[in-house]
């Protein structure tokens, strides 16, 4: 069942690697991005979808097949929404500066300022 | 190069795109384009699935997927359209809690595939396997109800404030110590009843987790409800060998835990004192516990004709928007209010919240939407030596954001989170619906505050009333 051939210790050393870059990546947010960033990140997991599709694809049996079922439509409503949900967010920030007068800070640095 | 080589390649690179998304997603110049790489990254990563021979030759499984798919889509993407902007936040937990339940899922129909009986020989997976599995269900299941339940309690379907009854810490206690005692068994017997029993108290253990969190904490939580199922789909991906579910799933589960922990300090509390912070302090989270019920002292009341010339021969008006503004959708007569005061002369500026309106950040894109000039935005930390020298603070529809008991009242709730010193202006307007509590469920002591007039009703409404005030004055 599974999509790739590859070890246990392989697979640890994927995940340590990719804890330390994801607090790396996203270390200096500015708080008026939190929320779109929780929801960008909560689309990114959405590609979970991947691995129910591999799971219902070799679906034997119909407990399989019901649960491989449900496990691709749950992770395709949230793969698909949470990119389009983060997306209407991030949208009225850039309606933000199509407003008259102050053009110039447009979507430049927040007052707010980043958390250190 | 073998099929499986090429999709090993394709998921390197879909993972390639998930990491920059999440950097772009951190910077205001490139949020926008961030995301659309990761929807990039998915859609690539998907489609390189259906080349998979096991996927391909699925028959009618593979109808059934594409099925899934379709109905999937054609409900998230409406959904995700039509939402309000005020609704965004439980719209974003229930993309999560359905994550964390296919993940769930993943996990345990990996685990029948693993125990099956092939060629009359039962399967018998190895302790790391199932701990996998385990993992994955666990975590999963706790995400997809604790975020059911994060919905109800932020789309007001049941009480925003801590839930606590008696015997809380020995129900918690008794299920924690039946989800320890069942992982064992499971690890030991690879027995799939046993696993079903574990995901059922592992949902059981996901409310009950969730119900003491106080309302205004409600989106720190959903952050870590996130970081959640992003563990989920890592522990999926380690049962799957699939690198790509492991890099996404980490990658959430680590920025998820970084950013809920820049959250709680932007409301300068802790997490652990957010997460069990209800636990014995049932008394103060009720609220009028000290005697002072809400209703039982009174309040000033003041008509939109006093208030508005009050604010028409101000030199300084601050507006303090809450979530009450947002619901009313009131953000253009604030704003055709605040426009009226700076033709004046008065001095104008809305004073923002870090965590206005139900999430870090949501107010600012709900004024936004109302194409509020951004200049005239002030975060807290730029807003408050502004106030003591304000004629009139403006609050609209806010309430715990102003409450001076975060800063003067160890044991409150919220005690700890920073204010806008709404109390340090000469005079004080609450546009309010009713005297009803905040979000956290407990009461404001600003509101009997001398220097504080209230004006009742929708924020809306009271605000058209100012304007036709300050235009007669």
């Amino acid at each position: 069942m599974s999509i790739g051939s590859v070890g246990i210790i392989e697979l640890l050393t994927i995940f340590v690697l990719a804890i330390f870059v994801g607090n790396e990546v996203v270390s200096k947010v500015p708080s008026i991005l939190h929320t779109p960033l929780m929801s960008g990140s909560n689309a990114i997991h959405g590609i979970i979808l991947v691995g129910t599709m591999a799971i219902l694809g070799e679906a034997q049996g119909t407990a399989q097949v019901v649960l491989g079922f449900f496990a691709v439509l749950l992770a395709t409503l949230n793969v698909v929404g949470g990119f389009v949900v983060t997306d209407r967010m991030l949208e009225m920030f850039k309606a933000k500066p199509s407003d008259r007068r102050s053009k110039a800070p447009t979507e430049g640095p927040d007052e707010g300022g980043s958390t250190p | 190069m073998t099929l499986f080589t090429w999709i090993d390649l394709v998921y390197l690179l879909a993972a390639i795109g998930f990491i920059l998304a999440l950097k772009g997603l951190s910077s205001p110049k490139f949020a926008r384009q961030g995301n659309l790489l990761g929807a990039g990254a998915a859609l690539l990563a998907i489609a390189m699935t259906f080349s998979i021979p096991s996927v391909r030759h699925a028959g009618s499984h593979l109808v059934l997927m594409v099925v899934a798919m379709v109905i999937g889509t054609a409900v998230a993407v409406p959904a995700a359209r039509m939402v309000k902007m005020t609704a965004m936040p439980q719209m974003v937990a229930i993309f999560n809690g359905v994550g964390g339940g296919a993940a769930a899922l993943v996990s345990m129909t990996a685990f029948l595939v693993l125990t099956s009986t092939r060629g009359g020989v039962a399967g018998s997976p190895a302790v790391y396997e199932i701990i996998e599995v385990v993992l994955g269900v666990l975590i999963g299941s706790v995400s997809f109800s604790g975020s059911a339940i994060a919905f109800a309690k932020l789309q007001e379907l049941m009480p925003g404030r801590p839930v606590t009854y008696p015997g809380q810490q020995v129900i918690n206690g008794i299920v924690g110590v039946a989800i320890l005692g069942l992982v064992v068994t499971v690890a030991v017997t690879a027995n799939v009843a046993v696993l079903v029993i574990l995901a059922v108290l592992a949902l059981v253990l996901g409310v009950i987790f969730v119900l003491p969190i106080g309302g205004a904490d409600v989106p720190v939580l959903i952050s870590l409800l996130n970081s959640f199922t992003g563990l989920a789909v890592a522990a999926s991906g380690f049962t799957l060998h699939n690198n790509l579910l492991i890099i996404a799933g980490t990658l959430v589960g680590a920025s998820g835990t970084l950013l809920t922990r820049m959250m709680s300090k932007a409301m300068g509390r802790s997490l652990i004192n957010i997460l069990f912070s209800a636990f014995g302090s049932v008394i103060t989270a009720t609220g009028g516990a000290d005697g002072t019920g809400a209703d039982a002292r009174p309040v000033k009341t003041g008509t939109a004709e006093d208030l508005g010339v009050l604010m028409a021969y101000a030199r300084k008006v601050v507006i303090i928007p809450g979530y009450g503004l947002a619901v009313a959708q009131a953000q253009h007569a604030a704003r055709e209010l605040a426009d009226l005061l700076m033709a004046r002369g008065v001095e104008v500026f809305y004073a923002i919240h870090p965590v206005a309106g139900r999430m870090p950040g949501h107010m600012n894109v709900l004024l936004a939407e109302a194409n509020v000039p951004y200049d005239e935005l002030k975060e807290m930390d730029e807003a408050n030596p502004e106030l003591a020298d304000a004629d009139v603070a403006l609050v609209v529809g806010a309430n715990d954001t102003v409450n001076p008991a975060a800063q003067n009242t160890p044991g409150s709730p919220i005690y700890g989170m920073p204010i806008i010193h709404a109390d340090l202006a000469k005079n004080i307007i609450f546009l309010k619906r009713s005297m009803r509590p905040g979000f956290a469920g407990i009461d404001n002591e600003l509101l009997f505050d001398p220097k504080t007039t209230m004006l009742f009703g929708d924020a809306k409404d009271s605000l058209t009333k100012l304007v036709a005030a300050v235009k007669a004055a």
